[in-house]
């Protein structure tokens, strides 16, 4: 079958340092603009039948393919199936959400809260479950993805199923104001965020932890066996995925202002799963690409609106069909030996 | 915190929970039976599960006539209703559970996916089912007739001996026991045990490979088939979504004994039934899903291959 991620990761290796860094960098302004996308040509066509097309861009496009990336770390690079992953989401969300209408700190402090008890809960979560093996693994997530859900249900701080009202919108940056219907603001701050976690993978990748995680998943017993501390790097990995997730609830709680626990079911986490899976697992266009089809078309098709989920279910089904792989599978070189591995 | 509930409902609340906990455990053979042989979380069994309490209302209502609103029934008409009913619930779900994976996962079986390929593409599939079913029923529940007089045998220590009750019992016995003879003696069950031991080696020992998964996943949703039977006839009520919280408990029964464990399921149902019993009634059920998988991740800490481990031959390396 012909491999675009291949093809693609040639002709890139085939330019010069600066050719390369010149097309990173129009590509970065073409995605900073794509919020006035719509003022050019058909607007109406990008439009969703109920909400704009920036506000879609943001929620849930941005959000996804942020959230992608994370669960990424987690389930692409190092073959952990994480079922749960929007627990951490919503760790984030409700920080916000208790931390932003209790004290008077803004969503730019609070940020690292977030970040900080996402990780936190990862940690905790991660020191017994990822003993466990990977199907295990995938229902104790899964578990907790239900039980955060399920606490905030019944916890009056979190305000029960009524959830938290009023969640203050971040103060401005640099002249740029963020308000309920300006979109743009909210897309460059969560597309930063993007920046920073394509960048950090690619570090981590290339680096240790990265090599650590391509041995577990491809193998963890040669990977113990080679001197890889098989809970320490699952457990950054789990943890780093975890802090992703965090930072995407804490922008998403200030940006919706408002959250409830049905925003967090299993639905969402099993809907960034499909995102990466369809994309192509474990590369980063891959989950870029996957997570933007996936989030924009129930939006698009909501005009059909009884059977949106059917006919997402449908194509979800027909290409998983087509393409086992996603559309933009793993390099060829990286799945020798991948008999064992997710 | 209610724990005087222990005293005085003790034996009750076991009853009730051993009664969910066969249902779970017919569930759950639905993922284990698949798991055994293909190592794959079957995520579309919960709507399989799903269709089947739609089934034998269908049964019910629509094919033998019974009105909604009618009175019970006695005698022999009862027990071909519910025979007939609880037949075609099971033939129901085990044509869809081989449509399951004829749509589901052959394709995707014979190009070699990564068992992530078949996890979308299960959950796509229930998706589809759940959807079609959320379309068609208009979103609402659907109450079966109270065909079954719910009379009672009487009370031993204060455990209420409902006839309903004790038919899940006993018939959930009987079908898991026909189930584990059928595995272990039989021709066709050897060659399912052989699938799951090694793929490649039954090939080469002239198994028809597809024919048996195909099989066994009939057989998984004759099993789901008959829970859903089960769980209509003492809840009388079921909705598109009610698949998701007993596949996801079913799904922990086959996990907490073990998964590919048939005799692990059965435990883990009724250890799993109990629990979720006593612990609505001490926390409030509310807390109940929170208390299922706290122990659930203590016992995985502690065995880390479930209570009873996977069947010796279906351990990975």
């Amino acid at each position: 079958m012909f491999n675009i991620r291949d093809k693609g990761a040639s002709v890139w290796e085939s330019w010069s340092p600066p050719a390369r860094s010149s097309f990173v960098l129009i590509v970065i302004t073409l995605v900073a603009l794509l919020p006035y996308a719509g003022n050019f040509g058909p607007t109406s066509f990008l439009d969703t039948p109920i909400s704009s097309y920036q506000a879609v861009l943001v929620y849930p496009i941005a959000l996804f393919v942020l959230m992608g990336l994370g669960l990424n770390i987690v389930v692409g690079k190092s073959g952990l199936l994480d079922l749960g992953y929007v627990a951490f989401f919503a760790i984030g969300a409700y920080t916000m959400g208790i931390m932003g209408t209790m004290t008077s700190l803004n969503t730019w402090q609070i940020l690292p809260f977030g970040i900080f008890f996402a990780m936190l809960s990862g940690l905790l979560l991660g020191l017994p479950a990822l003993r466990l093996r990977g199907d295990y693994l995938a229902i104790v997530t899964l578990g907790f993805g239900e039980i955060i859900r399920i606490v905030a249900l019944n916890l009056s701080v979190t305000g029960g199923p009524n959830g938290i009202v009023g969640v203050p919108t971040p103060p401005a940056v640099l002249g740029q104001k963020f308000e309920l219907d300006d979109h743009a603001g909210y897309f460059w701050v969560i597309f930063i965020m993007i920046l920073l976690v394509i960048w950090m993978i690619r570090r981590f990748t290339i680096r240790r932890p990265g090599r650590a995680w391509e041995a577990i998943r491809q193998d963890e017993d040669v990977a113990a066996l080679m001197g890889v501390n098989l809970l320490v790097y699952k457990l950054w990995s789990f943890t780093i995925g975890a802090a992703v997730g965090g930072a995407g609830g804490v922008i998403y709680a200030s940006k919706t202002m408002f959250i409830a626990p049905d925003m967090f079911t299993f639905n969402t986490s099993i809907l960034v799963l499909a995102c990466i899976v369809f994309g192509g697992l474990g590369n980063i266009w891959g989950v870029i690409v996957g997570a933007s089809i996936l989030a924009y078309l129930p939006e698009r098709i909501r005009f059909i609106s009884n059977a949106r989920q059917l006919v997402f279910g449908l194509v979800l089904l027909v290409i998983m069909n087509v393409r086992p792989d996603g559309l933009l599978p793993r390099k060829k070189r990286e799945k020798i030996r991948e008999k064992q591995a997710i | 915190m209610n724990l005087q509930v222990l005293e005085s409902q003790f034996w009750s609340l076991c009853l009730q929970g051993v009664a969910l906990g066969f249902i779970y455990v017919l569930i759950s053979l639905g993922y284990t039976m698949v798991y055994g042989v293909l190592r794959l979380i079957n995520f579309a069994n919960s709507e399989v599960f799903m269709i089947g309490t739609f089934a034998t209302v269908v049964a019910q209502v629509g094919i033998l006539q019974n009105q909604t609103d009618s009175q019970s029934l006695h005698g022999f008409r009862l027990i071909y209703t519910l025979a007939f009913a609880l037949v075609f619930s099971m033939v129901v779900c085990g044509i869809l559970g081989i449509l399951v994976e004829l749509v589901a996962y052959r394709r995707l079986r014979a190009l070699g996916a990564k068992p992530l390929g078949f996890l979308i593409s299960a959950i796509a599939t229930s998706i589809v089912l759940l959807e079609t079913t959320r379309i068609v029923t208009f979103s609402r529940p659907q109450t079966s007739p109270r065909l079954l007089d719910k009379w009672s045998f009487g009370e031993v220590a204060g455990a209420n001996f409902r006839i309903d009750t004790v038919m899940v019992i006993i018939s959930g016995v009987i079908i898991f026991f026909v189930l584990d003879r059928f595995v272990t003696k039989t021709r066709l069950g050897k060659a399912i045990r052989a699938v799951s031991m090694s793929e490649e080696n039954s090939k080469l020992m002239g198994i028809n490979l597809n024919r048996v998964v195909s099989l066994t996943f009939f057989i998984g949703g004759l099993t789901t088939g008959a829970a859903a039977f089960f769980y209509t006839t003492v809840y009388e009520t079921t909705q598109f979504n009610v698949g998701f919280n007993l596949g996801l408990a079913a799904f922990t029964t086959a996990v907490l004994g073990g998964i590919g464990n048939l005799r692990g399921a059965f435990y883990g149902g009724m250890f799993l039934g109990v629990l979720e019993q006593f612990a609505s009634a001490i926390l409030g059920s509310q807390w109940k899903s929170v208390t299922v998988f706290t122990v659930l991740v203590l016992v995985l800490l502690l065995k880390p291959n479930g209570i009873f481990g996977e069947a010796v031959q279906q351990t990975r390396t």
